[in-house]
């Protein structure tokens, strides 16, 4: 298992079942430990299949993809479910939170499908709830909302939420998929630094996701997914 | 797993409303199913009882059912009567141990009367060999005495030494009375739960004398005799409508049946009470079976309504059923987390349907028991009725694999990123 070698994606080609041509057909992409990349990815240029395909919900055509050291392609589905468990957070656009459940319960959410990550949180935090308070007071949600219903807070506190679901247990991976989009200006500066920060404690490879390249500033490393993505460049040239 | 239940018990929590009315539709189609297969069980357990010990039910030839059906239950009107020299020879016959002669044709306020003798008391059972008890009073003895069934006497009201006339023929309106011979309760039977709770019993003899002055079913005009002079007249029967007949031995009941119904004098037929019970309650039993088939089908509408609704959720539901893919979920946990919220509604709505019957049952059995006469035996479950339910959870089951497995498929095609 190479050290720094976190996210590894070598001649990847999907198709989606039904489809005549690929969707996606990357060359090369390449991540370490503690990296911070930004994924420019406008829709259509295939962003939701890059993160299917390494979340291990979708199968490569053909290619190889290796999250820290695991070959996805030569997975059973349910082990790349564990793999992601254990390994990947998420962040999403919006609705990110599970409705009926309270503000600790959905950061608790990744620990009841991972053993290793609720370990992981337990040890860090002396118990699972501390972790998550901990978690919380770091991304700056008062401790009078964790029991409250997440329908009660604001599209800002839900993001914050989603993050600290997303790096609880510490994943080595945290992938956020236009965590901002729904925020204003402002707010969209300050949830990035949030996120970067905790990242870099975390020492979690992000891989952020995003079409906006405003907010490509602070990351170490900018991919653009159009001109990586060499079955959109095929198509656009037909 | 177990967490998985937790979050299908909390998700559900969250669409309790609708969730809640379909489970209450549920528990009613399961209410409403145990319901009906309940009255069927105890209608025809006390239809079953309702003569025991009677080894032959003997009449003019007419058809089982139909003589089951005046001799027994006192509905309808025989088609012939017995000659009174037919009944001695066949309470002779070494092979009888005793007889009961029934004469009807009168009612009361709609009760049907029965004249009889007082071996009635002594040898009709019901139930499990269960003998006549009276709650009240003695057999009759006078002339114009009565024993009321204990229905009778609830629902008309009467004690001891109560004076009734009896009316002539059968229905409640627009009969003539036979009010110039008054009767006296003498006697209240305690309840059976068959048809002797709804009768009225007077002697034999008393049958003649009210019908004295009586001939081809009306009253002669102009010509009475009154109650103290009856006494004068030979009271002796001429008829009866219907013998039951017990005997010395079981063994012989088909030879005293062959000779009944080869009877020389007159044409007569001799029943098995229980077999003829058994037709009788086939001829019942079809409108029996489709009340039980019409509730069945109602707990399928039940059913397919729960999985209309978890299907109509599902599609709200899909970004929460990405949240947890991305978090590690496999399809399959998709597929039992809403598995099992349909098994879970059907399960807590079964239950409820059965809490609310044994609740409905328990009110209302004295109101079923005076109204009907039928007794319903208030208990939580029956093993008939626990094969009903596995049918109905089975059924369940297999309804809730749906919802379940059009979500696995959403969650694959879905991935992390729902389309909406």
């Amino acid at each position: 298992m190479a050290n720094n070698g976190v996210v590894k994606i070598e001649n990847l080609s999907f198709r989606y079942p039904k489809a005549d041509s690929a969707c996606l057909d990357i060359q090369e992409l390449h991540a370490n430990a503690g990296d911070r990349i930004f994924v420019y990815g406008p829709s259509g240029s295939g962003k939701s299949t890059l993160l299917g395909l390494l979340g291990g919900v979708l199968s490569p055509e053909r290619g190889t993809i290796s999250l820290l050291g695991h070959e996805l392609t030569k997975m059973s589905p349910s082990a790349r479910d564990r793999l992601r468990a254990d390994h990947i957070g998420f962040v999403f656009q919006q609705f990110n939170l599970i409705p009926y459940l309270s503000v600790t319960d959905n950061v608790l959410l990744s620990c009841r499908f991972s053993a290793r990550r609720h370990s992981r949180a337990v040890a860090s935090g002396c118990t699972l709830h501390g972790e998550a308070a901990r978690l919380l007071d770091h991304l700056d949600i008062a401790p009078e909302l964790r029991h409250r219903p997440v329908t009660q807070l604001s599209v800002g506190q839900q993001q914050r939420v989603a993050a600290a679901r997303a790096l609880i247990g510490r994943p080595e991976v945290v992938i956020a998929d236009e965590p901002t989009s729904a925020l204003d200006a402002e707010r969209q500066i300050a949830f990035l630094d949030l996120l970067s920060r905790e990242c870099i404690a975390a020492n979690a490879t992000l891989l952020f996701v995003s079409h906006d390249r405003r907010l490509a500033s602070g990351f170490s490393l900018e991919i653009s997914l159009p001109s990586l993505n060499r079955a959109q460049a095929a198509q656009e040239a037909a | 797993m177990k967490y998985l239940l937790a979050l299908a018990v909390r998700s559900a929590w969250n669409r309790k409303l609708t969730l809640g009315l379909t489970l209450m539709s549920i528990a009613l189609s399961v209410a409403l199913l145990i319901g009906v297969e309940r009255v069927r069980q105890d209608a025809q357990d006390s239809f079953s009882q309702s003569v025991s010990g009677t080894d032959l039910v003997v009449g003019a030839r007419t058809s089982p059912v139909q003589l089951m059906l005046y001799a027994v239950f006192h509905i309808g009107d025989a088609t012939n009567n017995i000659h009174w020299q037919t009944y001695k020879d066949i309470a002779a016959n070494p092979a009888v141990a005793w007889t009961i002669p029934v004469s009807m044709g009168d009612s009361h306020h709609g009760f049907p009367v029965v004249g009889t003798t007082t071996d009635y008391f002594e040898h009709f059972h019901y139930g499990e060999s269960q003998p006549l008890t009276f709650s009240d009073g003695k057999p009759f003895s006078g002339l114009f005495d009565a024993v009321i069934g204990a229905e009778v006497a609830q629902q008309l009201g009467y004690h001891l030494g109560d004076r009734i006339t009896l009316s002539h023929g059968m229905g409640g309106i627009g009969l003539t009375e036979h009010a110039d011979k008054p009767f006296t309760v003498v006697g209240i039977l305690a309840r059976t739960g068959t048809p002797v709770d709804r009768t009225v019993h007077v002697s034999l003899e008393a049958i003649e004398a009210i019908h004295l002055d009586w001939q081809g079913g009306a009253k002669i005009p102009g010509f009475s005799i009154p109650a103290e002079y009856v006494g004068k007249f030979d009271l002796t029967p001429k008829e009866v409508t219907a013998i039951l007949v017990g005997l010395q031995s079981r063994a012989g009941v088909f030879r005293m049946q062959r000779y009944v119904n080869e009877y020389h004098a007159e044409p007569l037929l001799a029943v098995l009470p229980g077999v003829a019970l058994d037709q009788l309650w086939q001829v019942v039993g079809v409108a029996e079976r489709a009340l039980l088939a019409v509730s069945g089908m109602v707990v399928v509408v039940g059913l397919c309504g729960l999985v209309a609704v978890i299907l109509a959720s599902l599609n709200e539901r899909r970004r929460e059923l990405a949240i947890l893919r991305s978090v590690g979920a496999r399809p399959m946990d998709v597929f039992l987390l809403l598995s099992a919220e349909g098994l879970f509604i059907t399960l807590s709505g079964t239950l409820i349907g059965m809490a609310l019957l044994t609740a409905l049952t328990a009110s209302l059995v004295p109101l079923i028991q005076s109204h009907y006469g039928l007794t319903i035996i208030p208990r939580f479950i029956s093993y008939d009725e626990l094969g009903l339910l596995g049918i109905v959870m089975g059924v369940s089951l297999l309804a809730s694999l749906a919802p379940g497995y059009s979500a696995y498929k959403l969650s694959l095609s879905d991935g992390l990123t729902p389309r909406i």
